[in-house]
């Protein structure tokens, strides 16, 4: 009846993983109540859970990056205080549990921190900034975030229920074939990723058809700001890359549940093969996620320093070489595997070429800062903050792609630095970047400046310590994934990485007391105009939060930096444009199609990893059922009448023709 | 009727491009300026794009394993190229029905979209009941999918595109349902094409799974 | 770029991937013919070529390989109505870049293991090579 699971799965032996997990249950358990209690209830259905506004769904997708992130970085305290206090003895950790915490961190901040905080932005940014009222798919765009809620909630289940994988975050065969694997772990992490790779790939799908058909009038591709090529190179590579790791995950799930031999060590199978199918994914996904950072960092410095970006043609050109390159250097993470010298030289080169393109990008960024009048508020410091600590983290990359130094410093913590180093300090720096440069445009205030700052400094003096040591460590030759180790020489510095984690802990604990002093404080750091930085790109030209359609009317444009020419133009002659003729706007219904799609998903990828057979039948039928009820429906999109629309629209435009007086020309 | 005529542009004083007299312009919902009949088919096929490198996973790793037969038999031993020619036939045909069946929803031609949509069904049912018994009798004869890492990549592959057939036989079910119950209508339409881009893409793959998989097999 | 034609600045000239660029359904009727045709015949070829004496044998997996290529051109032309005409770019720029995406991943692949294979060889086998 309920297959494998049975009372022995709930870990009671084990106090830390039930005392943190009773701790969330009765937080979420508190959020619910109180959200009853004041009845808020059928809001949050209507407006949040059933919404298919990309606004909407893109601050969902932020959201939930922001809960994972806590999670995984409680996982990031406990392997470093593990390994602080792991010397000559055996921690408070044992290796059972340790494996699923480095595992569960590598495996949540990727697929459930990284991902979802830069998709969110994507969905919420990309729209506005193309001048469109909707993305192309606006129900699909729903499923897929609430699939990628699933597979975030099935790793949390693990948590309980049962065990996660030790394997490390990308499940390496043969330890993660039934033989060596013979829990429920790897099942987790298989069936949670492909549920959320689905979802993934249909926010690829939407995004790359939004950016290449969704335009306002006059928006060509050599217009669009920065960030939209970013999405468009980035989705580009979610849609290619995703299908390879969707592909590879279910030959390793046939091989654990239907004993096939892809990977086996016996039957003709090769282990081989997976190393190499899950890095063809695996490096492009490293682009997914810092490309679009790119494409934030290029509208932060180009605003703050009040010039438009230089060179934008060139970097247009250097997102799609990296886009392209990125599928040609998937070898430099197995150099040591024996493909010998020929193969190791051209996808080292490969690698090294990529970095000419990055080397392009930091370029232009330092000349667009080059002559401006830098202000410096929390996201020019993030984004400022990125490019020193990107290059060090680039330089030690092109270091490892020389295979000759790969194969010295390959699995120790000089790699496990290096890509630390380039994903905080360029995806996570790039999202706290744009977190803090539109979070006024999601929610009508700013946040809280000094904290901002404040929080700032501390993720970038604790990245430095927690994250320069382990360099050091990694060249005195200590191994990645370490559970307790015996050499006195890497201690001191082990304790200096500890120490920096905490630092990093001061920078959440002071994120999220920016984010509570701002809520309330919401009235003094009202942003009136939408338009609370001097921006340059369509997003501003709306009132934040921006109402559900966007804008009243589509803007004309007619040059790069669209809002910009548009602002200059009213404050040379005064006043703004005349009052646009409204018409009323047709917009997508919402839907709970992904909320019921997803409720089924959760309840078949648990019954697969339990094998519970019956439910994986309710489960797919529940989904199918869903996907015809919501092709059966008639009408799918509603209306907002011209004098709504005009109501919307004149409360702003009296805000901005108030703002406009303040604002000078600039030469 | 008209509809199917303006693709070329005719009729469209605005040069608004391809499909956008199809039906009205959305000046409002999503600010498109193209129809929802071309983003609709770009993103299905994006997503096509997607399925196909997903296969070409499934192809590499064939590719790799397909000398691994750890003692057991090769495609030469196992492959009836009959069975296969039989198999493609009805795939190559359902290809052309489908296309006869989209030409009779464009022009609301009933008979047409009906009879055509039901031979499509039959000739890819046919296939994969053919494919179906291959498959059992591989079984029986104790060459399952767990002989071998070749027979392991080879059931995956081949039944990749086998069940994304079922679920594609599934969609005309659906497809059928909805013309009958809600009329040749613009979202419908829609539907329609990416179903017979589907369709397409499926035989797509099929021509380089008989050739790879079969052909090469047997002549090892 | 001669064709197409700009209001504001942006290309409106498109085409959904799949609809026929023909002008009635007689038209439509006859590529779908010609596209079987042709499709029957490159088939037909390639279950000759696969079994036949009469080529030297190593010609017949790249014959193969040739035939299946123009087998995929033949269906993507007729019946997928992918043209190079100027409503067709961006749907010819994804279809470019999913086969290359395609050839990568299967090209890269096999060079890869059949490296790997050669250099990682099992001890024994390595073992009589060096006798």
């Amino acid at each position: 009846m309920l297959g494998k699971l049975t009372w022995a799965a709930v870990p009671f032996d084990q106090p830390i993983p039930l005392i943190a997990a009773a701790m969330v249950g009765l937080v979420i358990f508190g959020v619910l109540v109180w959200v009853t209690v004041k009845g808020y209830l059928p809001y949050l259905w209507h407006e949040w859970i059933t919404s298919v506004d990309h606004k909407r769904i893109g601050i969902m997708y932020t959201l939930l990056a922001m809960v994972m992130l806590l999670r995984g970085f409680s996982d990031a305290i406990m392997m470093r205080s593990q390994q602080a206090m792991a010397y000559r003895s055996e921690g408070y950790l044992p290796p059972e549990h340790y494996d699923q915490i480095f595992s569960a961190h590598g495996t949540l901040m990727i697929f459930f921190v990284a991902m979802p905080f830069v998709i969110g932005l994507m969905n919420f940014v990309v729209p506005l900034q193309l001048g469109a009222r909707d993305v192309a798919f606006p129900t699909l765009n729903s499923v897929g975030f609430w699939l990628t809620a699933t597979g975030a909630l099935l790793v949390n289940i693990s948590l309980v229920v049962g065990e996660f994988a030790r394997t490390g975050w990308l499940p390496y065969p043969p330890l993660s074939e039934l033989t060596y694997s013979p829990g429920v772990g790897v099942d987790y992490y298989l069936w949670s990723l492909e549920i959320s790779g689905v979802g993934t790939l249909l926010s690829g799908v939407n995004l790359v058809t939004t950016v290449l058909k969704i335009h306002a009038p006059g928006m060509t591709y050599m217009r669009m700001p920065m960030f939209c090529w970013t999405t468009l190179a980035a989705n580009l590579l979610i849609v290619a890359a995703f299908p390879i790791l969707t592909a590879t995950l279910a030959m390793l799930l046939l091989d654990r549940n239907l004993g096939f031999h892809f990977f086996t060590n016996t039957g003709g199978g090769n282990v081989m093969m997976f190393m190499n199918l899950i890095w063809a994914w695996g490096h492009p996904e490293v682009y997914i996620l810092i490309l679009p950072a790119f494409g934030i960092f290029s509208e932060v410095i180009a605003t703050f320093s009040r010039k438009p970006l230089f060179g934008y043609r060139s970097m247009v050109m250097a997102t799609m070489v990296i886009c392209l390159l990125s599928f040609t250097v998937w070898l430099h993470h197995f150099f040591t595997m024996g493909a010998g010298a020929d193969v190791n030289a051209i996808f080292g080169i490969a690698s090294m070429i990529i970095a000419v393109p990055t080397g392009v990008k930091v370029f232009n960024w330092l000349f667009t800062m080059y002559g401006g009048r830098v202000v410096f508020t929390p996201p020019i410091l993030w984004s400022i903050g990125f490019m020193v600590t990107f290059v060090i983290g680039g330089m030690t990359g092109v270091l490892l792609a020389v295979p000759p130094a790969d194969f010295v410093l390959h699995n120790s913590l000089f790699l496990v630095a290096h890509f630390h180093n380039v994903i905080i300090g360029g995806v996570l720096f790039g999202a706290f970047a744009g977190y803090n440069y539109w979070f006024p445009k999601a929610f009508g205030f700013r946040l809280h400046e000094g904290l901002g700052k404040a929080a700032f400094w501390c993720w970038f003096i604790g990245f430095y310590l927690a994250f320069m040591p382990l360099y050091v460590v990694g060249l005195m030759g200590m191994t990645r994934r370490m559970q307790h180790y015996d050499v006195a020489a890497w201690r001191p510095w082990l304790l200096i990485a500890a120490l920096g984690a905490a630092v990093i802990l001061c920078g959440i604990i002071l994120q999220i007391a920016q984010l509570t002093v701002s809520i309330r404080h919401r009235e003094e750091l009202r942003d009136e105009t939408g338009d609370p930085w001097n921006g340059r790109s369509l997003e501003w030209a709306t009132a934040s939060p921006p109402p559900v359609f966007n804008f009243a009317v589509l803007p004309h444009i007619q040059g790069e930096d669209a809002y910009w020419d548009i602002k200059q133009r009213a404050i040379e002659q005064a006043r703004l444009g005349d009052e646009p003729a409204y018409t009323e706007i047709e917009m997508p219904k919402n839907s709970p199609t992904g909320f019921i799609c997803a409720f089924f998903a959760t309840f078949m990828g648990f019954a697969l990893i339990w094998h519970i057979w019956w439910l994986v039948a309710v489960g797919a039928l529940g989904a199918f059922t869903t996907f015809v009820v919501f092709a059966w429906r008639d009408e799918d999109e509603y209306i907002i009448p011209a004098d709504e629309v005009a109501k919307i629209d004149r409360a702003n435009r009296s805000a901005r023709r108030e703002a406009l007086v303040h604002l000078q020309p600039v030469q | 009727m008209s509809g199917f005529q303006a693709t070329a542009g005719h009729g469209d004083p605005h040069s608004l491009g391809h499909g956008a007299a199809r039906e009205h312009l959305p000046k409002h919902g999503g600010g498109h300026l193209v129809s929802k009949r071309i983003v609709t088919g770009y993103g299905f096929w994006i997503f096509l794009l997607s399925d196909i490198i997903m296969f070409s996973a499934f192809f590499a790793t064939y590719a790799v394993l397909v000398g691994a037969t750890a003692d057991g038999p090769s495609g030469h031993d196992l492959f009836d190229l009959r069975n296969v020619g039989v198999e493609t036939a009805c795939l190559l045909l359902s290809s052309f029905t489908c296309g006869i069946a989209s030409i009779g929803a464009m022009t609301h031609r009933s008979l047409w979209f009906y009879g055509a949509m039901t031979a499509t069904f039959v000739l890819g049912a046919a296939f994969v009941g053919l494919e179906l018994r291959e498959f059992a009798g591989m079984i029986a004869q104790g060459n399952g999918p767990s002989r071998s890492a070749f027979l392991s990549a080879f059931f995956t592959l081949v039944g990749c595109h086998g069940m994304h057939v079922s679920l594609g036989l599934l969609w005309l079910l659906t497809m059928m349902a909805q013309v009958y119950a809600k009329g040749y209508r613009d979202d419908i339409l829609r539907r329609i094409l990416c179903f017979s881009l589907f369709w397409h893409a499926l035989d797509i793959i099929w021509v380089g799974l008989f050739t790879v998989v079969y052909l090469m097999g047997v002549g090892q | 770029m001669s064709h197409s034609k700009q209001i504001n600045g942006v290309d409106l000239v498109d085409s959904a991937p799949g609809d026929e660029p023909v002008e009635d359904d007689a038209h439509g009727l006859v590529a779908y013919l010609v596209g079987l045709g042709l499709a029957t015949l490159l088939t037909a070829v390639s279950f000759f070529i696969a079994r036949t004496t009469l080529v030297w044998p190593p010609s017949i997996p790249v014959a193969l390989c040739v035939l299946a290529i123009a087998q995929m051109g033949v269906h993507l032309v007729f019946f997928l109505h992918i043209t190079t005409g100027p409503d067709n770019v961006n749907n010819v720029m994804a279809l470019a870049f999913g086969v290359l995406i395609v050839l990568l991943v299967i090209v890269g692949s096999l060079w890869i293991m059949s490296h790997m294979n050669h250099n990682m060889m099992p001890m024994d086998q390595i073992m009589q090579m060096q006798r």
